[in-house]
């Protein structure tokens, strides 16, 4: 396997606080790597430097052998770099399928698919192709800002899933979301990434990270702590300790990490 | 706990936003004392209902009886004043005040300095993240972390229902363990707690009573165990029942 994405020695802070601290993170084309670590050990801030959303203080970003780093948001997603966010972000007062169309017409840069008038038929079949399998196709023509928290998530997905960018970033994908959907995205990203996508997502849900991905990488005060296998990471003892929390109540530690 | 009357008392509550309904006549009781647990798919109007309690969102028809009153037609005021207190889903902290100050804000009813003073020292004592980032502002911490201040300053009040909408969202393992701890230590010591959890099995488990919410209706009420238990609840909303997750 080859990088296909890669953060070297990045550095970020915001006022006194050193949120990114020379982290490394190397994902391989065709893997799903997982990215875990405490609260505030600078995962989003990662994602958001990688995806040009927060320029870093130092380091570089290289996608698909070229240098990303400072590239603006736009430009990094039309390159094939696509995204969630912890917390959505869609066009309230656009309907669902339009938010959908608005991602299907990024290739021409979104703010021009955004003022086109026209969609093609085959956008609009991708669009609610995507609405369907995350399973909120029944709300297509509902404006975007009357749908609950949960059902933004899913909309968020299915918006960077119809772009079919080369990696798709996921911040926390299955947080708010139904636990028996969670095995449904869960299995959608492991036939997704069959076809050859490549993934990097962050999330608490250890079963779904760790069911999951070919690689975890963790993070803790803003520096990557350990890279490895599920197996590996979670049996370092280092992570437990960071991470999965200590063994005061056994019972509870391995229902975190099973699911 | 008093068994004789409920202490939040659902009934026939209709609710939405613009055209359609979300709840569509929504009856159930929670027991004063206990921890409830609503959970149920994404959409079917459970962050609706606690908006319904505290008064975010009034009901087009229906009551909810809280201590003797009937809460609906009273302002999110009346009703914080009466003791109830929601955390809500999204984040609601003032991103560019420090910590302390967004903490501080929680007692606003509050006009005891002394009184103030306690109830922050025993905030303090629960979340170590107020102490720690105390001068920090609050949009530089991560969204956990928030969510943990945010848990802090709704006991400010120190209300006796607390309404929780999704407390463990964007927890990491550790954090979300100390969580559910705080929820357990919060009704030992007296509160009683509404919230809506998709960590559902988990959240089931250190309950006293579960909901499931379908489609704006109670699909089914009971012990958090029986609703745990419940095979087609399990394989509908709890990711698989609890004899496939052992099996697997």
């Amino acid at each position: 396997m080859t990088t296909l994405l890669n953060a070297r020695n990045v550095s970020r802070a915001f006022g006194g606080v050193q949120a990114l601290n020379d982290c490394s993170l190397d994902v391989q084309s065709g893997s799903i790597t997982g990215l875990i670590g405490p609260n505030g050990s600078g995962k989003t801030t990662l994602f958001n430097v990688i995806t040009g959303y927060v320029k870093s203080d130092a380091g570089t970003i290289i996608f698909d052998d070229k240098d990303i780093t400072g590239a603006r948001p736009d430009k990094v997603f039309a390159l094939g770099v696509g995204r969630t966010f912890q917390l959505t972000r869609i066009f309230g007062r656009m309907t669902v399928v339009e938010n959908m169309l608005v991602a299907t017409q990024h290739g021409e840069s979104w703010l021009r698919g955004l003022t086109r008038s026209k969609s093609t038929k085959s956008e609009l079949d991708a669009a609610m192709e995507w609405l369907e399998f995350v399973g909120i196709a029944k709300l297509a023509n509902l404006q975007a800002g009357a749908l609950s928290y949960g059902q933004r998530k899913l909309l968020e997905l299915a918006y960077v899933l119809v772009a079919d960018p080369d990696v798709i970033l996921l911040d926390e994908p299955a947080g708010g979301v139904n636990l028996t959907l969670v095995n449904g995205i869960s299995e959608k990203i492991r036939s997704l990434n069959k076809g050859g996508k490549t993934f990097l997502i962050v999330e608490h849900n250890m079963e779904f990270v760790m069911s999951l991905c070919d690689s975890v990488t963790v993070m803790h005060q803003g520096k990557n702590l350990v890279s490895g296998t599920p197996v590996e990471v979670r049996s370092n003892p280092l992570v437990l300790d960071a991470y999965l929390g200590g063994g005061d109540d056994e019972e509870s530690d391995r229902e975190v990490i099973n699911g | 706990m008093d068994e004789t009357s409920p202490f939040v008392s659902f009934k026939g509550v209709v609710a939405g936003y613009g055209g359609g309904d979300v709840l569509k006549g929504i009856d159930f009781d929670v027991p004063q004392g206990g921890v409830t647990c609503i959970v149920g798919p994404n959409g079917s109007g459970k962050s609706t209902l606690l908006k319904t309690v505290s008064g975010l969102v009034k009901p087009r028809l229906g009551e909810i009886w809280f201590k003797g009153q009937n809460l609906v037609g009273m302002s999110p005021k009346q009703i914080l004043m009466l003791g109830v207190v929601q955390v809500p889903q999204n984040h609601s902290l003032f991103r560019e005040m420090t910590v302390n100050e967004n903490v501080e804000l929680g007692a606003f009813l509050v006009r005891d300095k002394k009184v103030i003073a306690e109830r922050m020292d025993k905030v303090r004592t629960m979340f170590p993240i107020v102490t720690e980032r105390a001068n920090d502002k609050a949009g530089s911490l991560s969204g956990g972390q928030q969510r943990l201040v945010e848990f802090a300053r709704c006991l400010m009040l120190e209300p006796e229902l607390v309404v929780l909408d999704e407390p463990s969202m964007g927890l990491d393992p550790k954090t979300l363990k100390s969580m559910f701890n705080t929820i357990r230590m919060m009704n030992s010591v007296g509160r009683t707690v509404l919230l809506v959890e998709q960590n559902a099995r988990q959240a089931l488990k250190m309950s006293h009573f579960g909901v499931v919410l379908e489609n704006g209706r109670v699909r089914l009420s009971g012990s958090g165990q029986e609703v745990l238990n419940n095979p087609e609840i399990g394989a509908l909303y709890l990711g698989g029942s609890i004899e496939e997750t052992r099996a697997r």
